[in-house]
């Protein structure tokens, strides 16, 4: 079939499965937005680039399909970028499509040019500029392979104006070698063998698992592995939605907010099976005193993560969808009685805990009350600051894909967006944002998009009326200089909302919270709720950074 | 620590550039790279000479290397029996009161007088590194005006192509 180049990406967004991309058009994007035209592709208008990019995540976190995103050039393309680094370091499926000025405009300073391949190189999986139109088809459906294989990523495909308008053949095409492109899947039986082995002798087994088993689809055999061995579990933000909460064993989060008992446990095992994590520093406080005294086994997919943070004893090297049926068919705990115990107590003693005040909300209660009327496959999605660290403490996501946040990263404005990609990938599901009031301003121009796409998202905005994380570190670190960190404007979001024609309340009490849950629960349409609790929170535990894991101020 | 590391990778614009902005990225130094075309189109074979505190740097590099899409093959030279030569060019002041000692020299050390110019002459050294090393420093004492050296290269010794060993 000969179909002009913008044809020809609208063909392989078909045969790829795409039915939906979320984009921005401009100038050179022109031709492939005529090509979209009355394509049958649906196309989402964000109101931003950088919306585009975080709904294509969102999009991809929430269903495990390719999320995909589209930009003009220049500057266009330059929003996408934060959306792009944030799908990389969470290892998100995305395509991004750049336009790119005409090939015999490139490299001169052109209008609207920018170099996007330089750009986008150190942050994306992998990256093409499309120079030879014959190729066209084959890098876009490589993309696609590539941005949801072995471990996923984002995929750039950055494609001059002129391609657009160019006569392609696109079944009969010639392919691109992709020699060096070797994604792991099997691994080596003898390699789970000898974790088999060390967690029969283990007196201290303890089960890390982070974003890699929601990645890898793993949450059903992980629940298998749990009911055969009743090992105590904890996790990354990442993999907390990747088991059931429920689980009589499970200790919660590790890190920076993590619970005492997770961290003790990391401090005390003597076999520490991590899988599908990466040893974010966040995780590990004091790289030198992280897990000293235990046995590390490492079940990862990636070979660059094996050993580029911590040196493992045993590792299986392997997509999880291979490895864990295989170990979870053979594991056997040993006697493990008196650790189940001790972290039993642990946990009893330790808790986590705040305090309520009379009239005021705490941010806690607040989320604990919102996760309390969630329906059982809510998917939660929280932006990044204090408010991120609560829901992940305190609202018990129940579905594998159920909890989409920014980590590795760390993007603010990273959660309005992507509720919108998440709820456009699962109508049928509720979406629940919990969002700060500075993360709130950084994309609420989102606010019209889901309006105009009549999503019916609950954004609860955790009003503390500045920027709470900023504000903690400074009282705990920096001797309470609020070094801009407080907001002074005394915003209205609820207005905001209603003016981009989301339904909104604020609410300023206690007494108000009920009925505003009700509200947004039952609302068909978008929801905003701006919900004003305590100013000078802390988020509780935490060790400081730098600190050994077991140094908690509680 | 300096140690070699030789990967093949695919002939695309902008493989370099990958390469070694991953290295540099990572906070490695580069001590010396050098690419070039090799016996099968459309492959590069790309020599990395890394200034690394450890073997667990090392392998880090190695691993992130191997990552790239574009990248085939990923050796650590240090590992492996091989050969490896490096070639400057050297362009030094020789007025006719030092021309017979750096001719001299040049013998010594099997070098060649590629240019001749009335103040200076232009030598070629080829060697390992400690060679190349070696002739530039006692080229030194009589001035050197410019030096510019192609970076190590390596092959291994066993009669099979790296890839396939
Ligand atoms: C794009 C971006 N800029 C800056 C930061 C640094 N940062 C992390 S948390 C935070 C404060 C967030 O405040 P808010 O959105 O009100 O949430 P809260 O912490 O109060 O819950 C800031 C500025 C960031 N993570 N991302």
């Amino acid at each position: 079939m000969l179909l002009n180049g913008g044809d020809a990406v609208v063909e392989v967004l078909k045969r790829e499965g795409v039915d939906t991309i979320f984009g921005y058009p401009g100038g050179v994007a022109l031709p492939l937005y005529d090509s979209l035209y009355e394509s049958g592709i649906r196309h989402i208008l964000t109101r931003h680039e950088q919306g585009a990019a975080h709904a294509a995540d969102g999009y991809a976190r929430a269903s495990g399909k390719v999320g995909v995103c589209l930009s003009t050039s220049g500057p266009g393309a330059t929003n996408l970028i934060t959306g792009i680094a944030t799908a990389n370091m969470d290892s998100v499926p995305m395509v991004a499509i750049t336009c790119q000025v005409t090939s015999n405009l490139l490299g001169k300073d052109s209008f609207q040019e920018a170099d996007v391949y330089g750009i986008t190189t150190p942050i994306s999986k992998h990256n093409f500029m499309v120079k030879d139109p014959r190729y066209l088809p084959d890098i876009l459906s490589k993309a696609f392979y590539i941005a949801k294989s072995g471990r996923p990523g984002p995929v750039v495909v950055d494609i001059p104006k002129d391609i657009f308008l160019t006569k392609i053949e696109i079944d009969d095409i010639p392919h691109l070698p992709l020699k060096g492109y070797k994604p792991v899947k099997e691994g080596n039986i003898a390699d789970i063998d000898n974790v088999i082995e060390a967690l029969a002798k283990a007196k201290r087994p303890l089960l890390f698992i982070g974003g890699g088993v929601v990645i890898s689809d793993t949450s059903e055999v992980m629940a298998e592995l749990l009911k055969k061995t009743k090992l105590p579990v904890i996790t990354s933000m990442l993999g907390l939605p990747a088991i059931d909460h429920k689980y009589e064993n499970f200790y919660g989060m590790v890190g920076m907010h993590g619970t005492y008992t997770a961290n003790m446990a990391i401090s005390n095992c003597d076999l520490l099976l991590a899988m599908g994590v990466r040893f974010d520093d966040r995780v590990t406080g004091d790289i030198e005193k992280f897990a000293k005294q235990t046995e590390i086994a490492h079940f990862d997919i990636d070979p660059s993560e094996i050993g580029k943070i911590i040196s493992v004893d045993y590792s299986v090297l392997a997509d999880l969808g291979w490895s864990l049926p295989k170990f979870t068919e053979k594991a056997v705990v040993g006697d493990i009685g008196e650790w189940q115990q001790q972290l039993a107590d642990w946990h009893k003693d330790h808790p986590l805990k705040y305090n309520k005040k009379e009239a005021t909300l705490m941010p806690q209660e607040v989320i604990e009350q919102v996760s309390g009327v969630m329906a059982d496959n809510a998917i939660v999605v929280t932006d990044v600051g204090q408010h991120q660290m609560w829901a992940a403490q305190y609202c018990c996501t129940r579905t594998p894909r159920g909890f989409l946040s920014s980590g590795g990263l760390g993007t603010m404005g990273y959660g309005l967006p992507a509720a919108i990609g998440a709820q456009i990938a699962c109508p049928d599901k509720e979406v629940w944002l919990f969002v700060g009031d500075g993360g709130i301003m950084m994309n609420c121009q989102e606010l019209a998009t889901a309006a105009e796409l009549n999503l019916p998202i609950k954004i609860f905005v955790i009003n503390n009326h500045g920027l709470g994380m900023v504000r903690q570190w400074q009282r705990m670190f920096f001797q309470g200089h609020y070094s801009a960190s407080k907001h002074y404007a005394g915003t209205d979001f609820a207005a905001i909302a209603w003016a981009m024609g989301v339904q909104s309340l604020t609410v300023k009490k206690k007494c108000g919270l009920k009925h505003a849950l009700e509200d947004a629960k039952d609302s068909s349409e978008p929801f905003l709720v701006d919900v004003w609790v305590d100013d000078d929170e802390n988020v509780l535990p935490m060790v400081a950074p730098g600190a050994s894991l077991n140094e908690m101020s509680e | 620590m300096k140690h070699t590391v030789s990967a093949l990778v695919e002939n695309h614009p902008g493989v370099l550039y990958r390469v070694a902005g991953l290295i540099a990225r990572r906070g490695y130094n580069i001590a010396s790279l050098a690419a070039s075309a090799t016996e099968e189109e459309g492959l590069t074979r790309i020599s990395i000479v890394v200034d690394v505190n450890d073997e667990r740097e090392l392998e880090q590099i190695q691993d992130q290397l191997s990552k790239l899409v574009e990248v085939i093959h990923v050796v650590n030279m240090t590992q492996i029996d091989h050969v490896s030569r490096e070639m400057a060019l050297v362009k030094v002041n020789a007025g006719e009161e030092h021309r017979a000692d750096i001719t001299n020299l040049v013998a010594i050390f099997r070098a060649k007088i590629i240019d001749v110019h009335p103040d200076s002459l232009v030598l070629e050294v080829t060697g390992d590194v400690g060679k190349v090393d070696a002739f530039c420093e006692m080229m030194r004492k009589y001035g050197i005006i410019e030096i510019i050296r192609t970076g190590e290269i390596f092959i291994s010794r066993s009669p099979k192509r790296l890839i396939d060993n």
